[in-house]
């Protein structure tokens, strides 16, 4: 293999990374919220709210139904206008932070319903504030499993990086269908999905470990 | 001071509503270990849920020193709540933190500089003796230490009362002893006002002072534990009393006798004075002596001879020795 060849292989390496981890971050930090307020307005929550729950519930139904690539499509003339361009790593970001935010809002929602009852009752009887009770019983007693949760979402994010590739985005994806594709370098194609693959086991094994490490239930 | 007032919680099981408290109206007096005791769905758990207002009850009020706790608003109540522990059957401990951080957790709410908050989180567990285990995760400990993590975690906070929600249902009758003796020297030391929720009389025994007794909803009874015990009114209490339902009318034979004693007659040959005094034998059908509050009090059920005479000198022998007695069923004479 050419040097050059070496070359756009580890550059595609970093960008997939990038793209991946920087979605996946943002779409924590949009999609904790969205997972915390259906937890808390849902059935039984500490502040249930139909309307509220309905209205978020449905906001996050109809964005987790549309296929990936369509919602690369559709919402380009909102990623121009957030970073200014529709190529490259850095623009596949916001098409992926929209698709993966209510993902992780359902993610996050499903690890903070496995939470105790009983614990939350008792910090309701010693008086918690529903914003102590989400950062001081939500948050950390859900934590392992929100780690759980991360490491898969880690996972898919990663998946619809490498499908941006065909609509100009960059990475690993993109190398895929330029040249294991459109050239027919089959092997191109088996290094990129190889390297992927390495990546998607790297993330998982290290997310697992690290969930071992964080959960104080089993010791 | 707790006081309940015409309390009714109803529940919605489908269409139909479900009354699991029914107008209760109940009197709990400062530093008193009050017992609540009933079978399961008796609607004790939802009663002890309406004293803190974790189940808002349906109608009625909740006073407590004098201040009706369905009537304020969202801060106030979350502040009344701080001075109102509780612990559970399932201890509810914070899984995800230490021991320490666990008894903490009251104060960190209330906004406690930390300096403070780890000396008292410190003392706390050295009343609970579990200096030892501040690093420990509640994954670590028995049933035991976890309950006496959330005993400390529910005095942090320098609460008036403390309720106790079945708090020893989970453990067996040695950490159930310990736990109870500790509840009780909490009592004392501190003259917290102790609510316990249980459907063993064993624990009313141990350690309270005056007893409810609730079936369907309602209070049947209520009184000293020592009268309710001696002189059980109503059939949930006599059940309670007499698990093995050795003491249903229908299953004893005829001519049988409740005797209850109390004091000095426990430890006196009473039974055998007796045959000899009126001659007659009798027949022991069971006995058992309880040590409540201190003092052993004695019961037993005896048949006598299918004899009036008989039956009448024996009385007679009991009403001088000024023993209760009755035949069961019927009431006490």
């Amino acid at each position: 293999m050419s040097p050059e060849m070496i070359g756009l292989l580890a550059q595609g390496t970093w960008e997939t990374l990038y793209m991946t981890l920087v979605s996946t971050a943002i779409a924590y930090i949009i999609g904790i919220p969205i997972g915390v307020i259906l937890y808390i307005t849902g059935e039984g929550g500490i502040r249930r709210n139909r309307t509220v729950n309905a209205v978020v519930g449905v906001i996050v139904n109809i964005l987790r139904s549309v296929p990936f690539l369509i919602l690369l499509v559709a919402i380009l003339p909102f990623t121009r206008l957030v970073v200014g361009t529709t190529i490259g790593s850095t623009a596949t970001i916001v098409p992926l932070v929209v698709a993966a935010a209510p993902y992780v809002g359902r993610m996050v929602e499903s690890s903070l319903k496995e939470i105790d009852a009983g614990v939350i009752e008792a910090a309701r009887a010693m008086g918690t504030s529903a914003w102590q009770m989400i950062y001081k019983v939500f948050l950390p007693e859900a934590k392992p499993s929100l780690l759980v949760g991360a490491t898969i979402s880690l996972a898919t994010i990663l998946g619809y990086s490498a499908m941006a590739g065909f609509v100009g985005g960059g990475g690993l994806g993109a190398i895929a269908i330029n040249y294991g594709y459109y050239r027919y370098q089959s092997d191109i194609m088996l290094i990129t999905v190889a390297l992927l693959v390495i990546i998607v086991q790297i993330l998982q094994e290290g997310g697992l470990k690290l969930v071992g490490k964080v959960d104080k239930r089993l010791r | 001071m707790i006081e309940l007032k015409n309390l009714t919680k109803k529940f919605k099981v489908g269409k139909t509503e479900v009354a699991a408290v029914d107008d209760v109206s109940l009197t709990i007096p400062d530093g008193d270990i009050y017992g609540i005791i009933g079978f399961s769905g008796a609607g004790k758990s939802t009663l002890v849920r309406c004293i803190n207002l974790l189940e808002r009850p349906t109608s009625g009020e909740v006073l407590v020193d004098g201040v009706d706790l369905t009537k304020l608003p969202r801060k106030q109540l979350l502040a009344a709540r701080k001075k109102i522990g509780m612990i559970f059957q399932q201890f509810n401990l914070l899984a995800q933190r230490t021991v320490e951080a666990n008894v903490r957790f009251p104060l960190e709410i209330e906004g406690v500089p930390r300096a403070q908050a780890d000396a008292r989180v410190a003392e706390l567990l050295a009343l609970v003796d579990l200096s030892d285990k501040a690093k420990s995760y509640p994954a670590q400990l028995s049933g035991g230490q976890k309950q006496r993590v959330a005993i400390a975690r529910a005095l942090a906070s320098q609460p008036q009362i403390i309720l106790c929600d079945e708090a020893t249902s989970a453990l067996d009758p040695i950490t159930t002893s310990s736990i109870l003796d500790l509840l009780k020297s909490l009592n004392r030391q501190l003259g917290v006002t102790i609510v316990v929720i249980t459907h063993e009389m064993r624990v009313v025994e141990q350690i309270c002072n005056h007893v409810a007794v609730m079936s369907g909803g309602r209070i049947q009874e209520q009184g000293t534990v020592r009268d309710v015990f001696l002189h059980p009114a109503s059939e949930t209490a006599r059940k309670l009393i007499h698990p093995a339902g050795d003491d249903a009318p229908e299953a004893l034979p005829p001519n049988t006798l409740r005797l209850a004693f109390t004091g000095e007659e426990s430890g006196a040959p009473v039974i055998s004075d007796m045959t000899l005094q009126c001659d007659v034998m009798v027949n022991i059908l069971s006995a058992n002596t309880e040590n409540i509050g201190g003092k052993p009090f004695g019961q037993m059920l005896i048949q006598l001879p299918d004899d009036p005479a008989a039956v009448q000198r024996i009385e007679e022998y009991l009403a001088g020795r000024d023993i209760t007695y009755e035949v069961p069923g019927k009431g006490s004479e």
